[in-house]
């Protein structure tokens, strides 16, 4: 499947509700069976700061393929780092230095990808895309 | 203007049509607003004030000779002294403009700080915002000053045992929030300030949180400086004052250069205006003054005690039904407190309960409210925080609850 493929079938699986609470039901769920990261991988310099919620982020690189894994303290910032974990993992450098992440925004999230929002997310996106550029 | 001693009856249903935003929806739902610790809502006469200033009034004051520049200033001025009133301050040039609460702390503590010298001690309280913290540790590190911190107990209150052992000869000021933003602790001020003054300090109130609550008098208080924000008292933003006494303001240096602040300029030497010009450099926010004074007048008109015991029954039923919900802690618990109900559940992160709140229509405030000292306390990440203005109803918290509820059935 490739990015874009994981893109869209995100989206389609959005479009199937049309209430927010919903949404977020499926969110929370995804955010729920995300693995926790290793206590090890869990370490201050992994730790993205934001004033709300907090978030981990662990970056490897193989055979020029990206791997992320992820946690945050909050569920929902936890569900929408297993949406973009299912959409970046697997890709090489340059297309998660170069992807737009569309369907964010097509799905109705892209408020918790705003900087203003104070989660981690923004600056979770923002280190993910600065590790495969110097990966690639 | 302010009408003598006539005050309407409260009536909720009333004064909920006077503020437009409560009639809005938000993600479909019709808004219920309690996140007034942040801002209140305006009423739709402070919101034609400013409509009519920038239509019809615009002008810069103090130095025209024309029409309009003497109209605003005339409103400018009368602004300051429906504010001087409504606080009971003895004159009009003790009640200086400035950009908010932030801004008239951040002005003590440059002006007075300059008065202040190393082993210089100033004393603020655990629970305090981080604007009655910053400023001080910032005038702290300038002149090797000591600042000292009143613990609180688990209730979030004053542990008033441990503020006799830290005041002393030494104390050059004590800043304190007259209301917790965060617990809703109303603190035993008068106490402070006349301890206090009894060995020869000065205080400071952080009044943020307390002017559209409770009545705030000066010259009861006897305060030397009480600080708000015209946007937490349903008037608009960046604008606020501070409360100085003259005889200390007369003492201390200016905060900021510029125009307006001078009495005469040369490039030798340049002596400053009288106050309250002398710490009100440049152009103000003209509309932003005169619209306080809208929104003073407005609330001056109110039932100040139907106010207080309508917010208190609103927070006591709010925290009555919360505490159905199990694992469910509220902090801040004083006997004497306001109308903030700050809370957590067991293994849910706020953000999580407030985003789900917000998609139901309902706005909290969620984090740590700007009081990380506080949060570290109490060893949580951050609180739900409902805080209730007049216009609220028990309606709204049935609502509310019905949103935690569901939420919480999520989440868990």
């Amino acid at each position: 499947m490739t990015l874009e493929d994981k893109q869209q079938e995100i989206i389609d699986d959005f479009a199937i509700y049309d209430d927010w609470m919903d949404k977020y039901e499926y969110i929370i769920e995804l955010g729920k069976e995300l693995p926790i990261i290793s206590d090890e991988n869990k370490t201050d310099d992994k730790l993205i700061e934001g004033c709300q919620s907090r978030v981990w982020l662990n970056t490897a690189v193989e055979d020029g393929k990206m791997s992320f894994t992820a946690d945050s303290d909050a569920i929902i910032t936890k569900g929408i780092i297993g949406l973009l974990i299912r959409v970046l993992n697997g890709e090489t450098a340059k297309d998660v230095a170069t992807t737009d992440l569309r369907f964010i925004q097509e799905i109705g999230l892209h408020e918790h990808l705003s900087p203003t929002r104070s989660n981690g997310l923004a600056s979770m996106v923002k280190k993910m895309k600065l590790s495969a550029i110097a990966a690639s | 203007m302010i009408t003598d001693g006539i005050t309407i009856p409260f009536d909720v249903s009333r004064i909920r049509k006077e503020f437009p935003t409560l009639h809005r929806q938000v993600n479909g739902k019709d808004l219920v607003y309690f996140d007034n610790g942040a801002t209140s809502q305006k009423p739709q006469v402070v919101i034609d004030a400013i409509s009519e200033y920038y239509t019809d009034n615009n002008a810069n004051i103090h130095r025209g000779v024309h029409y309009l520049s003497q109209l605003a200033t005339t409103q400018y001025e009368d602004a300051r002294k429906i504010i001087q009133q409504y606080i009971n301050a003895p004159l009009s040039e003790e009640v200086l403009f400035t950009k908010g609460t932030t801004d008239s702390i951040n002005l003590v503590a440059s002006s007075l700080g300059e008065m202040f010298s190393e082993g210089d001690e100033i004393i603020i309280s655990a629970m305090e915002h981080h604007s009655n913290i910053v400023p001080w540790q910032m005038l702290c590190e300038r002149k090797g000053c000591t600042l000292k911190v009143i613990p609180i107990n688990e209730a979030g209150e004053l542990m008033m045992d441990k503020f006799d052992q830290l005041l002393s000869a030494k104390t050059k000021l004590v800043a304190i929030t007259h209301i917790s933003n965060t617990l809703g602790t109303i603190n035993p001020v008068e106490e402070i300030i006349e301890k206090t003054h009894a060995l020869g300090g000065y205080v400071l109130i952080d009044g943020a949180q307390s002017i559209q609550h409770i009545k705030v008098d000066m010259q009861a208080l006897d305060c030397d400086f009480f600080a708000f924000s015209a946007h937490k008292v349903f008037g608009p933003t960046g604008v606020g004052i501070l409360y100085g006494k003259k005889e200390i303001l007369d003492q201390m240096p200016p905060y900021q250069g510029g125009g307006d602040m001078i009495a005469k300029v040369t490039f030798e030497k340049t002596t400053y205006n009288e106050l309250p010009h002398k710490f009100e450099a440049g152009t103000p926010n003209i509309s932003g003054g005169i619209c306080l004074g809208t929104a003073i007048s407005y609330l001056s008109e109110l039932d100040l005690n139907a106010i207080h015991a309508h917010e208190t029954e609103l927070a006591n039923y709010a925290e009555e039904k919360l505490l159905q919900f199990e694992g469910l802690r509220i902090i801040g618990t004083a006997k004497n407190k306001t109308s903030v109900v700050s809370f957590i559940v067991d293994g849910i992160h706020p953000f999580d309960l407030g985003t789900l709140l917000d998609k139901q229509g309902i706005a909290v405030r969620t984090g740590h409210h700007c009081t990380q000292p506080l949060m570290d306390f109490y060893q949580i990440p951050g609180t739900v925080r409902a805080s209730f203005a007049f216009y609220n109803t028990k309606e709204e918290i049935d609502t509310f609850i019905h949103a935690v509820e569901r939420s919480l059935n999520m989440l868990k």
